[in-house]
C-alpha cells in the first residue's frame, strides 16, 4: 500500500475527519491543534498532488473511491487546474489557522472555539471536495458541506450584525444551491450519469435541447450567486464585514475562488466552449456583468467608511476582472482568470489577515473590538507600522502595480483583450484600476499622513498574526516576480480546459 | 405533562417498541426500505417523545447534552474510519471489497458500519436541534446561546 496513490482522497479525508475530532475533543487549544495539523496535512497533499499531475498520463489522475470505476462508482479527478485551486485553498487554510489562535480569542467566546475549528475543518473540507470531485452530485453535496459551515463560521462574529449577515447569505446562498442542483437534476435527466467526463460526451449529441440549456443557465446563475457575480454580490460585503477577521480572510480568498473554478468546470469541461460561447450570448453577458462590477462595486467601495467593508466591495470589483477573463473565451483569457484567481486570492487575504491585526492594534485592553471605521485610523501608521506597511503593499497589488502579483494577471487581461481586438476594454481595465488607487490611498492618506491622537502608543499585533500575514504579502511580491509557477500552472491550466473543451 | 396516566402509561408502553423499530429499521436496511438515516430519526423520535411527557430535564438526564453531541461527531468519524479501513487494508478509500476474504461479505460489512454511523449521528443531530430549540428562553441554558451581547 502506497499512501501516495490515496492522495486525492486523504485530500478531502484528512480535513473531514479533523472537524469531528475538534466536536469531540471540546477544548479550543485541542481542537486548533488537530485541524491546524490536518489543514497543514491537506496542504502536503496538495502539494503532492500538484507534482503528480506533472508526470501523470494525459495530465489527469482520476481515483476510484470505493473501487468502484466511473461513470458508476464516484471519481476524484485532479487535472492541472484542480491541483492549483487545491494549493490555493489548502495553503491559505494552513496559513489562516494559526493566524485564527490570538485572533479569535477576543472575536469569539472561548466555549464556542472548538466549534470555530470544526466548522473551519469542515468548511476546508467542502471546498477542498468541491475542486476534486469528479461527479456533479459530489460538487452539490461538498458545496453544502462548505457553505453551510460558512454560515456558521460569519454567524460567530463578535457584531450582533453578524447573524442577520449570514442569515442573508444563507438565503442567497440556498437559492444559488438550489439552482445548482435543478440544473444537475436536468442533466442527469437527459444524460443518465452524473460522472461529469461521461456527462461531457454524452451532452455533444444532445447539446442545444431545450433541458440542457435550462440545466446551463440554472448551474450559470446558481454558481454566478456563489461567487458573487455583480449584481448578484449583495450578500458579500456584510458577510465579509461582521464575520471574525480569520473568517473573512479564508472565505475571500478560497470560497468565491472555488465557485470560480466550479463555473469554469462546467462551462469548459462539461458543456463545452462550443454551446457556452458560440451558441449562446453569454460571452456578452458577462462581460457586461463583469464591467459593471468592475467600476460599480470599486467605486461604491470608495466611500466605504468602514476598513473591511471597503475591501469587501474591492473583492465584488475584482471578481469582475476574473470574469471578464473567462468571457474572452481564448488561452489567454482564461489564463488571465485563473492567475487572477490565485493572485487575488493571496492579495485579499493578507489585507483581511492585516486588517484583524489592526482592529487588534485599535481596541483598548478589556474592552469590545471597534470596528475599523477611518475617524479611528488616523495616523496608525505609527502606531503599527508593520500591519500598515503590510495592507499598502497588499493595495499596491490590488491597483495591479508592477513588481506585484496583481499585475501580472492585470498584464494578462490586457493581453487578452488586446488578442480579441477590444482595446476600449483595455481602457476600461486601467480606468477601474484607478479607482483602486482611489480606496487605496483614502487608507494611506488616513493611516500616514493624518496626525494620530495624542497619547497613542506603538503596539503591534501580535507575531503569530503578522507573520501568516507577511508571509502572504511577501506571496504577493514574490509572485510578482517571480512568475514561472503561477503563469507556468494557469498557462498549462488553460491549455489544458481549451483542448478538453473543443 | 408527566401527571397525565394516559399519556405516561402509554409513553412507558410504546418507547420500547419505537427504539425496537429503530433497530429493526437499521439493521433490515440492507434488504428492505430504510437505513441509518431513518433509523437514526425514529431513535431520536423516542427521546423526543421521552421528553414531551417527561420533560425535557428528565430526557437531558437521560441523554446529556455531551453524549448528544459526542454522538453526532462519533457517527461521522465512523462513517470516515469504514472508508480508511478500506485504504489501510490495500484499497481505495471506502472500499468494502477488501473488508473481508469474501467481497460479496466485505460490502455487507461496510455498508453496516457505514450505517451504523449514519444512524448515530443522525439521532445526535436530531436531538441537538431538539434540545436548542426546547431550551429557548432559558436564561442559564448556556449551550444553545454564548453570544456575547454587546
Amino acid at each position: 500500500m502506497s499512501l501516495v496513490l490515496h492522495l486525492p482522497a486523504l485530500q478531502v479525508v484528512l480535513p473531514l475527519i479533523s472537524a469531528p475530532l475538534a466536536v469531540l475533543l471540546r477544548h479550543g487549544g485541542v481542537a486548533f491543534a488537530v485541524v491546524t495539523a490536518a489543514a497543514w496535512a491537506a496542504f502536503a497533499c496538495a502539494i503532492g498532488l500538484w507534482l503528480q499531475v506533472g508526470q501523470a498520463e494525459g495530465g489527469v489522475i482520476s481515483y476510484h473511491i470505493g473501487s468502484w470505476p466511473p461513470p458508476w462508482g464516484i471519481e476524484y479527478r485532479v487535472d492541472r487546474l484542480a491541483s492549483f485551486v487545491l494549493l490555493l485553498v489548502s495553503g491559505m487554510a494552513a496559513l489562516v489557522l494559526p493566524y485564527s489562535r490570538a485572533s479569535i480569542e477576543r472575536e469569539i467566546p472561548r466555549e464556542l472555539h472548538y466549534l470555530y475549528y470544526a466548522m473551519f475543518g469542515l468548511c476546508l473540507t467542502g471546498l477542498l471536495g468541491i475542486t476534486i470531485t469528479g461527479d456533479a452530485f459530489n460538487i452539490f453535496v461538498f458545496l453544502e458541506i462548505s457553505s453551510l459551515s460558512t454560515y456558521v463560521l460569519i454567524a460567530l462574529g463578535r457584531d450582533r450584525r453578524a447573524l442577520a449577515a449570514a442569515y442573508r447569505y444563507l438565503i442567497m446562498g440556498s437559492i444559488g444551491a438550489t439552482f445548482i442542483v435543478i440544473g444537475i437534476g436536468f442533466l442527469y435527466l437527459m444524460t443518465g450519469t452524473l460522472n461529469l467526463v461521461d456527462m461531457a460526451e454524452r451532452l455533444r449529441t444532445i447539446e442545444s435541447s431545450r433541458p440542457v440549456l435550462a440545466a446551463l443557465a440554472f448551474i450559470t446563475v446558481g454558481v454566478s450567486l456563489k461567487l458573487a457575480l455583480f449584481p448578484l454580490h449583495q450578500w458579500l460585503p456584510n458577510a465579509y464585514t461582521y464575520a471574525p477577521s480569520a473568517a473573512t480572510a479564508f472565505l475571500a480568498a478560497t470560497a468565491t475562488k472555488v465557485s470560480v473554478y466550479v463555473l469554469i468546470r462546467f462551462w469548459f469541461s462539461v458543456f463545452g466552449e462550443s454551446l457556452v460561447f458560440h451558441k449562446l450570448p453569454l460571452p456578452q453577458i458577462l462581460l457586461l456583468l463583469s464591467l459593471a462590477a468592475m467600476f460599480a462595486a470599486s467605486f461604491t467601495a470608495i466611500f466605504q467608511d468602514n476598513l473591511k467593508r471597503l475591501f469587501a466591495y474591492s473583492s465584488v470589483g475584482q471578481m469582475g476582472y476574473i470574469t471578464l477573463g473567462m468571457s474572452f473565451d481564448s488561452v489567454n483569457g482564461l489564463d488571465a482568470a485563473i492567475l487572477h484567481l490565485f493572485n487575488h486570492g493571496i492579495t485579499k487575504a493578507a489585507i483581511f489577515l492585516l486588517i484583524g491585526g489592526l482592529v487588534l492594534g485599535l481596541a483598548k485592553p478589556g474592552a469590545v473590538l471597534p470596528t475599523p471605521t477611518f475617524d479611528r485610523l488616523a495616523g496608525l501608521a505609527k502606531r503599527m507600522p508593520f500591519t500598515c506597511f503590510g495592507i499598502v503593499l497588499a493595495g499596491l497589488s490590488l491597483i495591479g502595480v508592477p513588481g506585484t502579483a496583481g499585475f501580472i494577471s492585470k498584464w494578462y487581461l490586457i493581453l487578452a483583450a488586446m488578442e480579441a481586438g477590444k482595446f476600449w476594454i483595455v481602457g476600461a481595465i486601467l480606468l477601474s484600476s484607478l479607482l483602486a488607487v482611489v480606496y487605496v490611498w483614502r487608507f494611506v492618506e488616513v493611516a500616514y499622513f493624518k496626525p494620530a491622537p495624542e497619547g497613542s502608543v506603538r503596539q503591534e499585533a501580535p507575531l503569530s498574526m503578522l507573520i501568516p500575514a507577511w508571509l502572504l504579502v511577501i506571496g504577493t511580491i514574490w509572485f510578482g516576480l517571480d512568475t514561472s509557477f503561477t503563469v507556468g500552472t494557469a498557462t498549462e491550466a488553460a491549455l489544458q480546459l481549451v483542448r478538453v473543451g473543443k | 405533562m408527566k401527571n397525565d396516566l394516559v399519556l405516561r402509561v402509554v409513553g412507558k408502553l410504546l418507547i420500547p417498541f419505537i427504539l425496537l423499530f429503530a433497530l429493526y429499521v437499521q439493521f433490515h436496511g440492507d434488504f428492505g426500505p430504510g437505513g441509518g438515516f431513518q433509523a437514526g430519526v425514529i431513535l431520536a423520535a423516542a427521546m423526543v417523545f421521552y421528553a414531551l411527557i417527561f420533560g425535557v430535564d428528565t430526557a437531558r438526564r437521560v441523554m446529556p447534552d455531551w453524549l448528544v453531541e459526542t454522538m453526532l461527531a462519533a457517527g461521522v468519524l465512523i462513517y470516515a474510519g469504514v472508508g480508511l479501513a478500506g485504504l489501510l487494508l490495500g484499497g481505495n478509500y471506502l472500499d468494502y471489497f477488501v473488508l473481508d476474504a469474501d467481497p460479496v461479505h466485505g460490502q455487507h460489512r461496510g455498508i453496516f458500519w457505514v450505517e451504523v454511523g449514519v444512524a448515530t449521528t443522525v439521532s445526535g443531530v436530531m436531538l441537538k436541534i431538539f434540545y436548542l430549540f426546547a431550551s429557548r428562553g432559558d436564561a442559564d441554558a448556556g449551550d444553545g446561546d454564548g453570544r456575547r451581547e454587546d
